[in-house]
């Protein structure tokens, strides 16, 4: 299975089944396109096989003649083109097909831990998907016991996973800031003699941030979520207080302050965009203006009847807008500046390997969310969503077999949709919440976030070809 | 080749042989935590460096 998509002059093929990426000049293009259609058979050219076509010696007439009457190349070039397109090919660079078994396992061990160490949030973010902090389920902080039995939980179900992961989670989680505190401190306290490491995480919305939790997180956090949705205006207008005060104003100077003594590690201004703010690229270069450089702004998740959801109408000037920001990000290539989209990263040689790619995320596989009560649920989009409550820490370390099964067959091998789709090494089958959300069932992804993956997966992709193509 | 510049070659089958080792950052665990996202992820198999 092919791709084929041409951006501001560079064509771009991707091989999705070997995972190679090639850009072509004009004449290769259009005859790679034409090939490609031909095999497909939603073409005129006559339905035919990459392995017919490039068992010839030279282009086949019938495409060929498309060529030089429809496009006006050169036979000569398209000769040329041909001899390099079936080059490809016989290295199984082109038109290749999975001949290798993706070996998942029977059982996952539990290697990462959403850890609602709040139910409570002091903002009321108009489209939290966690019901204004709380998950529906009323508001309440994580206890350290619970805290400590997740700590232990994921330990016992690890298994030979020597990294483990833990991100301090919301509701926000500032509000619970001496049990973040103590339960790093255990987990340090246990890691070497199970011969594990703890990686840290924490989201947070920055209200509480002073000089003190700024230096404990960049000293204890690997990673750093700071939620900001862009312009004042637009972030004021979602991301409020009890009271309806917008948080920029209270957030941007500690965010600053934070950003500034982290040393280096990673850390991303988070935003959402709604169909409030579709303009949504601006956003980006704001936060980028205020001097981050690791930034992403995602699409919000909301009921489809919501104001703020984001609709199928709305795509095409999302996907404009991407193409804006696509080419604000070459720009500041161009002048050898260090800015990066988080869902503009890709990495084509060393990214992710194929098994990672067909099972995606691990949600309620290698991956969970822990309530307060020490509910286990798939992650934290499923928290207080009783019908997948897998288990509770406190009462045992087992989740229950029939969900952990169900998460399991989230793969893009098990999703019919996905198996069609060129982008389903790069997206690995959508979020299972999003998808069940949607429509009942993990397994049918949701169309509307698949349309926003696919361009930017494109737009990722166009960017490290433009990288390629002026280092020349 | 003067008509084709490849960027990358067969990542993916070569990634079969040693994948799944399952010591990276879970995806939703870095930004994004609606929707996701997981080509972008570091790979962190010391064996298929």
């Amino acid at each position: 299975m092919l791709h084929l998509y041409s951006k501001n002059g560079i064509n771009i093929v991707l091989d999705v089944e070997s995972g190679s990426v090639h850009v072509l000049e004009p004449t290769a293009y259009e005859l790679c396109r034409l090939i490609n259609s031909a095999c497909e058979g939603d073409d005129a050219v006559k339905v035919c096989t990459p392995e017919s076509v490039f068992s010839c010696s030279s282009c086949p007439a019938e495409i060929k003649n498309v060529l030089v009457s429809d496009f006006i190349f050169d036979p000569e070039n398209i000769e040329e083109a041909f001899s390099e397109l079936k080059s490809l090919y016989e290295d199984e660079l082109l038109f290749a097909e999975r001949d290798y078994e993706i070996n998942l396992p029977d059982d996952y061990p539990i290697k990462a831990l959403c850890l609602h160490i709040s139910h409570d949030c002091n903002l009321r973010c108009k489209y939290c998907f966690a019901e204004g902090g709380d998950f529906g389920h009323g508001r309440k902080n994580m206890p350290f016991e619970v805290a400590k039995r997740a700590i232990d939980f994921v330990i016992e179900r690890s298994g030979t996973r020597h990294n483990l992961e833990v991100d301090f989670f919301g509701g926000e989680p500032l509000l619970n800031f001496d049990v973040v505190k103590k339960t790093v401190e255990y987990a340090r306290s246990i890691e070497k003699q199970h011969n594990k490491y703890f990686r840290f995480t924490i989201t947070t919305n920055g209200i509480l941030l002073n000089d003190d939790v700024a230096e404990y997180i960049n000293r204890e956090m690997s990673n750093v979520v700071l939620s900001l949705d862009g312009r004042k205006e637009i972030n004021d207008s979602v991301r409020y207080d009890v009271a309806g005060n917008g948080s920029y104003d209270r957030i941007v100077p500690k965010f600053k302050k934070l950003v500034k003594n982290r040393a280096g590690k990673d850390y991303y201004v988070r935003g959402t965009f709604t169909a409030r703010n579709l303009d949504f690229a601006s956003d980006v270069e704001h936060i980028r203006s205020l001097g981050f450089d690791q930034v992403s702004v995602e699409p919000v998740v909301l009921d489809k009847n919501d104001p703020l959801a984001i609709k199928e109408e709305h795509l095409d000037r999302i996907f404009s807008e991407y193409d804006r920001l696509t080419d604000k990000m070459a720009q500041i290539h161009d002048k050898g500046e260090f800015f990066n989209f988080f869902h503009f990263m890709i990495d084509l040689d060393q990214g992710p390997c194929v098994v990672k790619r067909v099972k995606g995320c691990g949600c309620g596989t290698e991956y969970v969310a822990i309530t307060p009560d020490g509910d286990i649920f798939p992650c934290h989009r499923f928290a207080g969503m009783d019908d997948f409550k897998l288990g509770n820490v406190m009462e045992s370390f087992d989740t229950k077999r029939e969900l952990v099964d169900y998460f399991k067959k989230s793969t893009v091998l098990n999703k019919p949709v996905c198996e069609k789709c060129w982008a389903k090494y790069y997206c690995s089958g959508g979020c299972a919440a999003n998808n069940y959300n949607c429509h009942g069932d993990i397994l049918k992804p949701h169309e509307i976030s698949c349309e926003m993956e696919r361009k930017r997966i494109e737009c990722a992709v166009y960017l490290k070809a433009y990288a390629a193509v002026n280092e020349e | 080749m003067k008509q084709v510049k490849t960027l990358v070659k067969k990542t993916l089958k070569k990634s079969a042989c040693k994948g799944g080792c399952g010591e990276c950052q879970t995806s939703c665990q870095s930004a994004c935590k609606t929707s996701c996202t997981v080509a972008n992820q570091k790979c962190e198999n010391e064996a298929r460096k």
